[in-house]
C-alpha cells in the first residue's frame, strides 16, 4: 500500500497535502484498491465555495461500490480537477498525483493536526481488513 | 400437497442425512407456545376445482370484451395482438429472475435494452430505465430525482391538477416524510400560466400531464421556459400510445418524461400489473432510480448486455441510495417491447389515429345532444369531458342496463368542481356502431 | 451467436400487424402538434416472434432447472396460475368500473386479504403495494404516521441489522427516517446488547427479517421484540423469508406490528425477469387505520340467498395511496389460486419441505464448503465460496462454473457479513434427485478449485455467452440504440 509520509489522512480514506495555507485532497491507494476499477468520479463542489470539514465534496463509483468523499478540513475551494470525470481510472493508477480532486485555502489550520499521519492511517487500515 | 415432489422414502433418507428424527425437530428455535398454529384456511382444492371456482369469480365481473367500454382515466381498452402473450408465456422469460447473472440472462437483458431504446425513441429522451411499478410511482421517483438534483436545497414541487389524481396522491404519500411543499393542484382549472406564477427559487420540479387527465393536448413550452429560468426541472407524464401521433415531450423541453405504459400491449387487469415509464436526459442518468441495462462485450468478444450503474441502487448504496426500488416490471416491459415491435412505425401511428378520429366523431355527436356540453375547448386526443344533465352515476346506470355500455369516469369523485361531468375515452376497440349506441344511450338517459 | 437488436432487424416498409380502416369520418389532425418522425422498427409478426423466441433461449428460468437463489424463493410457478390470471373476467376488467360490476374481483381480493391476515397473524392487510421494497416503504411510513398521530415526533430512528437486505435502509431513508445499524452476534442473531443500548425514545422501530438473511431463526426473537416495544418502538417484519414460517409460526403472534409479504417469493407468482412482484402489507390492530387504501371490505352482509356486497373503503388515517388503482391484481389472482390449491394443510407442508431441502443440502455440503453458522437452518443457508488452500478461487468463480453444470448459481455476496457468501435456497418444489445432482456439481467444483482453478476463473464455458465486461459497460455507457445510428429514419 502506497502511503506517502508527507501527507495526512482521514479515517474515511481521504488524503491531504498541506503547502503553506493551501490544501490538496483526494482518496488513498487503500480506498481505490477496495473499490476496484473506478468508472465514475464527480466533484460536487465549486470554485469559491466554502466547504466544512466532513462535508461531501465528491463521489466515486466502481462497478460494485459507490463512495462519498469528504473534505478532510474546512476550506474555500480554489480549484477542482476537471480532467478526472473524463479519465476516472486515474484514481486507480495515480491516487496521490493526477487524481487530486480539490485544491483549497485551509480555513482552520488547527484541524490539520487532528488528522492521521501515515503510520496511524496504516494501522487504521490494518485493523479494518480481516 | 401440490408441487411438493417428495416421497415418504425420500423424506426418511433426508431426515437421516440431517440427523433429526422428525420434521417437527427442525423447528426447535421457534418459541413453543406459538408454534404450529391451527390456521383458519379452507382445505386444498385440486387444479380442476380451483379453475371452476375462479371461473365463477371471473364471471361475476363485467369486462371490456363483453361490454362496450368508454372508460379510460389512466387505464385503457386497447387491441393487444395475440403474439404479445405468446412471448410472455415463454417460461424462459417469465420464470427467470432479475438478470444478475448476465451469462444466462441475455434474453431478459437484451429485451430490456430494446425496451429502453424503444421508449427513448418514442419520447425523444436520451435514456430510459428498465421501468418502475406504474406511472404514478414513476412520477414520485421524478420528484425524488429533482430533489437530489438540487441537493435537497429546494423543497417545493408544483403539480398540475390535470395530472392523474392517483399520481398526485402517490407523490404526496411518498414525500410525507420529506418536508416538501406541494401545490398547484388546488383548483381543477389551473393551467400552465397559473402554474408558472407559482414557480420560485425554491421550486425543484414542475409536473404536468400530456395529454392531460381531461384529454387535453396542452402547449407547455412557456411553462417549460419559466421552470428552466428559475432553475427548476420540468417533468411530463405521458400516455405513450399518444406519441404515435403527437409531438414527443422532448420537443418542448421536458427534463424527465414519465408515464403509464399499460396502453402498450398490457390488458386492463383491474389495475395491475402495469408499467411505469421513466426517461430522462443524459445529465440526470446517475440520479435516475431503477435498473438500467447497458451494452458491453463478453470474454469471447460478443456483444452482450448487463445491468449497469448498479452502485446507484439500494443493494450497494443502502441508506444512501436515491430510491429503495428493487423490482422493475420486467415482464410488462417485455410486453410493451413486443407490442411496439409488432405495431411498428406505421401501426402505432395508425392505432393513434383511429383513437383520435373515433373520439372526435363521438364528441361531435354528443355535442349536438340537448343537455350535454363538451367541456374542453382545447385540442384533445382520445378522451374528452362532457358536462351532463344528470349525475354521472345515474347516466352510467342507464348505459349499462339498457345498452351494455361501460360509461365514462365520474370526474366529480376526484374534482369537486366537476360534479356531473363525465370523462369519456374512445379507442380503436370502439366500433362506429358502439359509438352511435353510446350517443343514443346518452340522449335517452337525459330524459329517463 | 448473439441475436441482432430489434432495430437491426427492421426493414423499411415491412408490414406489421393488420389494423382496421377507420369506420368514422376523419377529423382534422391538431395543427402543429403532430410529430414528423416516429423512430420505431418495422417488422413482420414472424420476425418479431422469431426474434423474441431466440432471445428467450439465452435465458435460464425456473422452468429450465434449479434456481437456488437465497432470499428469492425461486419455487416452481404453477401453470394453473397463468390460466387463472388470463380469465377474461379478470384480465379485461377495468379498475375504475363501478364496484358493483366487479364483485368477482373484489371477492377474490377480500378473501386473499383474509387469508394473508390468517397466515401472518395480523388484523388487516392491504394488497396495494407493488413489490417487497414498496411494501417496506409502506410499512415504515405507517410506523412514522403512527408515532406522529400520537404526537410522538421525536422518534426519527429505524434500527436495522447489518445482515439486512439493502432495501431496508433505503426504504427508511426514503421515509425521512435515520438509519442506525445494529451488529449481529457470533451466532448470526441481532446483538441483544447493542439493541438494548440503541433503544430509547428516539427509536421509531426496528426492521427485522426472520428467519434472517443467514437463513437462521432469530434465537431471541421474543426478547428483541419486547426490547423494542418497551422503549415505545414498533417492529417491522421483512417477510421475504416467510417460506420457512408458513403454518409454523405467525409473525403477528411473535409480536410483529407490521410486515410485508412477497407474493412473488412465498406465494409462487413468477418473477418475470425482474418483475412484476406484489408486496401486500399486514398490520396489528393498532395500525389498521393507517394502511394505504382503498381496502376491500364487505359493505353489505350477505345471507343464504345473496353473496355479500364488496366495496372499496379508505382507512380512516391512511398514509395515502402508494400506487395507482388497486395493486397488482394479476398477481393477486395467481396468489389466490396458489393458496386455494395449497389450503390449510399445504401451508405447513411448504415450510416443512423448504426447510427439509435446505438442511439436506447443508448436511451434504458441510464437509466440502465452510458454513459459518452450521446449525439447523430454515429455508436457506449461507456457505463460504472460498478455501484457504485454494486462494485464487472466489464465490464469483464458483457461481460462474455452476452454469457449466446447468444450474443457476446461488446468491453471491449477500449477506455482506459473510465473506464470499453463497446463499443457497432450494425451495420445497425441488426433488431429492435434483438436490443430489446439485451436490455432486458443487463437490466437483470444489475439486476443480483445488486442482484446476483456472477452469473456474474463466468459467462459464458451456453457455451462449462468457463473462460480461461490467467495467466497460459502466465506463462507456451505451443505454439505448438509436435508429439514426443504423441509417434508419
Amino acid at each position: 500500500m502506497n502511503l506517502p509520509t508527507e501527507l495526512k489522512y482521514t479515517e474515511n480514506d481521504e488524503w491531504i497535502r498541506v503547502e503553506g495555507g493551501k490544501g490538496t485532497a483526494g482518496i488513498t491507494d487503500y480506498a481505490q484498491e477496495q473499490l476496484s476499477d473506478i468508472v465514475f468520479v464527480e466533484v460536487s463542489v465549486s470554485v469559491g465555495e466554502k466547504v466544512e470539514k466532513g462535508a461531501a465534496m465528491a463521489s466515486v463509483e466502481s462497478v460494485k461500490a459507490a463512495a462519498d468523499v469528504y473534505m478532510p478540513v474546512s476550506g474555500v475551494i480554489t480549484a477542482i480537477n476537471e480532467a478526472l470525470p473524463g479519465t476516472p481510472e486515474l484514481v486507480n493508477s495515480d491516487p496521490y498525483g493526477q487524481a487530486w480532486m480539490v485544491k483549497f485555502d485551509i480555513a482552520e489550520p488547527g484541524q490539520v493536526d487532528g488528522l492521521l499521519d501515515a503510520a496511524a492511517y496504516q494501522k487504521h487500515c490494518e485493523e479494518r481488513s480481516h | 400437497m401440490a408441487y411438493i415432489p417428495h416421497t415418504d422414502e425420500e423424506r426418511r433418507a433426508m431426515l437421516a442425512a440431517i440427523g433429526v428424527g422428525r420434521l417437527d425437530d427442525l423447528y426447535d428455535a421457534v418459541p413453543a407456545d406459538v408454534r404450529f398454529p391451527d390456521l383458519d384456511l379452507p382445505e386444498p382444492l385440486s387444479e380442476l376445482e380451483v379453475m371452476q371456482e375462479l371461473q365463477m369469480l371471473a364471471e361475476a365481473n363485467l369486462d371490456t370484451r363483453h361490454f362496450a367500454c368508454f372508460l379510460g382515466a389512466g387505464a385503457y381498452n386497447h387491441f393487444i395482438p395475440a403474439a404479445v402473450d405468446q412471448i410472455l408465456r415463454r417460461g424462459e422469460f417469465y420464470t427467470a429472475y432479475t438478470p444478475y447473472q448476465p451469462e444466462i440472462s441475455q434474453g431478459t437483458l437484451q429485451a430490456i435494452f430494446e425496451y429502453q431504446s424503444l421508449l427513448c425513441n418514442l419520447t425523444g429522451m436520451d435514456v430510459s430505465n428498465a421501468s418502475h411499478y406504474d406511472g404514478a410511482t414513476a412520477l414520485a421517483e421524478a420528484v425524488i430525482l429533482a430533489l437530489n438534483h438540487h441537493r435537497g436545497k429546494r423543497r417545493k414541487v408544483i403539480l398540475s391538477p390535470a395530472v392523474h389524481p392517483h399520481s398526485r396522491q402517490v407523490v404526496r404519500t411518498y414525500s410525507q416524510g420529506m418536508g416538501l411543499t406541494i401545490l398547484g393542484d388546488e383548483a381543477c382549472c389551473n393551467g400552465p400560466a397559473d402554474l408558472a406564477r407559482l414557480i420560485d427559487a425554491d421550486t425543484a420540479l414542475v409536473a404536468v400531464q400530456y395529454p392531460d387527465f381531461f384529454g387535453h393536448i396542452v402547449d407547455f413550452r412557456e411553462l417549460a421556459d419559466a421552470a428552466h429560468a428559475a432553475g427548476a426541472l420540468l417533468c411530463v407524464a405521458v400516455n405513450p400510445l399518444t406519441l404515435g401521433l403527437l409531438q414527443p415531450p422532448a420537443a418542448f423541453g421536458a427534463d424527465v418524461v414519465v408515464g403509464e405504459g399499460q396502453p402498450l400491449g398490457i390488458p386492463p387487469s383491474f389495475g395491475g400489473p402495469y408499467l411505469g415509464i421513466f426517461t430522462t436526459k443524459n445529465e440526470f442518468v446517475r440520479k435516475m432510480a431503477g435498473r438500467l441495462v447497458g451494452e458491453t462485450v463478453d470474454s469471447r468478444g460478443q456483444r452482450g448486455y448487463v445491468l449497469t450503474l448498479t452502485p446507484r441502487e439500494q443493494h450497494i448504496r443502502r441508506e444512501k441510495a436515491t430510491s429503495n426500488i428493487c423490482t422493475n416490471q420486467g415482464l410488462m416491459a417485455l410486453a410493451s417491447a413486443v407490442y411496439l415491435s409488432l405495431m411498428g412505425k406505421a401501426g402505432l401511428r395508425r392505432v393513434a389515429e383511429l383513437c383520435y378520429h373515433k373520439a372526435h366523431y363521438a364528441a361531435e355527436a354528443i355535442a349536438r345532444l340537448d343537455g350535454y356540453r363538451i367541456w374542453n375547448e382545447a385540442p384533445f386526443f382520445h378522451e374528452f369531458v362532457v358536462a351532463c344533465p344528470r349525475p354521472v352515476a345515474e347516466i352510467n346506470d342507464h348505459l349499462l342496463t339498457e345498452y351494455d355500455i361501460l360509461g365514462g369516469y365520474d370526474l366529480g369523485s376526484s374534482y369537486p368542481e366537476l360534479r356531473d361531468h363525465m370523462l369519456i375515452a374512445v379507442t380503436e376497440m370502439n366500433s362506429r356502431e358502439q359509438i352511435d349506441d353510446l350517443v343514443q344511450a346518452l340522449e335517452e338517459a337525459a330524459h329517463a | 451467436m448473439p441475436e441482432p437488436l430489434i432495430y437491426e432487424l427492421s426493414s423499411p416498409g415491412r408490414p406489421g400487424v393488420p389494423l382496421p380502416q377507420p369506420d368514422v369520418p376523419l377529423a382534422e389532425l391538431p395543427t402543429g402538434l403532430t410529430r414528423d418522425e416516429l423512430p420505431l422498427p418495422e417488422l413482420s409478426e414472424a420476425d418479431v416472434i422469431r426474434h423474441f423466441t431466440r432471445l428467450s433461449t439465452f435465458n435460464y428460468g425456473v422452468d429450465t432447472g434449479l434456481y437456488p437463489l437465497g432470499s428469492c424463493t425461486m419455487k416452481y410457478n404453477p401453470k394453473v396460475n397463468e390460466e387463472a390470471a388470463r380469465l377474461t373476467g379478470f384480465a379485461f376488467s377495468h379498475p375504475l368500473q363501478d364496484p358493483q360490476t366487479a364483485q368477482g374481483n373484489l371477492a377474490l381480493m377480500y378473501r386473499l386479504q383474509e387469508w394473508l391476515k390468517e397466515i401472518g397473524g395480523f388484523a388487516a392487510v392491504s394488497l396495494q403495494p407493488a413489490a417487497g421494497a414498496h411494501g417496506e416503504l409502506t410499512g415504515i411510513l405507517i410506523v412514522r404516521a403512527y408515532h406522529q398521530s400520537r404526537g410522538d415526533t421525536k422518534r426519527t430512528k429505524i434500527l436495522i441489522p447489518d445482515s439486512a437486505h439493502g432495501t431496508n435502509p433505503a426504504s427508511s431513508t426514503m421515509s425521512g427516517m435515520q438509519v442506525v445499524e445494529l451488529p449481529s452476534d457470533g451466532r448470526g442473531n441481532v446483538d441483544l446488547q447493542a439493541l438494548r443500548q440503541a433503544c430509547d425514545e428516539t427509536v421509531a422501530g426496528l426492521m427485522l427479517t426472520n428467519p434472517n438473511t443467514l437463513g437462521l431463526f432469530e434465537e431471541h426473537v421474543r426478547e428483541v421484540v419486547d426490547q423494542v416495544h418497551k422503549c415505545g418502538g414498533l417492529v417491522y417484519g421483512d417477510g421475504a423469508n416467510m417460506n420457512a414460517l408458513l403454518g409454523v409460526v405467525r409473525p403477528g403472534d411473535l409480536g410483529f406490528d407490521v410486515l410485508h409479504y412477497n407474493l412473488h417469493k412465498t406465494f409462487s407468482t413468477p418473477h418475470g425477469g425482474g418483475g412484476p412482484g406484489s408486496g401486500p402489507v399486514g398490520v396489528s390492530r393498532a395500525l389498521v387505520d393507517f394502511l394505504p387504501g382503498p381496502l376491500v371490505e364487505i359493505v353489505e352482509a350477505g345471507d343464504d340467498e345473496e353473496p355479500p356486497l364488496y366495496g372499496l373503503v379508505m382507512p380512516a388515517k391512511s398514509i395515502g395511496r402508494v400506487k395507482a388503482f388497486h395493486g397488482h391484481f394479476g398477481m393477486l389472482v395467481r396468489a389466490y389460486t396458489y393458496i386455494r390449491m395449497q389450503g390449510k394443510s399445504g401451508m405447513r407442508a411448504i415450510a416443512d419441505h423448504a426447510v427439509l431441502n435446505a438442511n439436506y443440502l447443508r448436511a451434504r455440503l458441510r464437509d466440502v464448503y465452510h458454513i459459518p453458522h452450521d446449525r439447523i437452518c430454515m429455508h436457506e443457508f449461507v456457505a463460504e465460496g472460498r478455501w484457504d488452500d485454494a486462494p485464487d478461487v472466489r464465490a464469483l468463480d464458483i457461481a460462474k462454473r455452476l452454469m457449466d453444470y446447468h444450474f443457476h448459481p446461488p446468491t453471491n455476496y449477500f449477506p455482506l457479513i459473510v465473506h464470499e457468501a453463497l446463499m443457497i435456497e432450494p425451495t420445497e418444489t425441488e426433488s431429492k434427485r435434483t438436490l443430489d445432482e446439485f451436490v455432486e456439481a458443487l463437490k466437483s467444483i470444489a475439486r476443480e478449485a483445488h486442482e484446476t482453478p483456472e477452469l473456474l476463473r474463466s468459467a462459464p464455458h458451456n453457455t451462449p455467452f462468457g463473462r460480461l465486461d461490467e467495467v466497460q459497460a459502466a465506463k462507456q455507457l451505451v443505454l439505448c440504440c438509436r435508429p439514426a445510428e443504423l441509417g434508419q429514419a
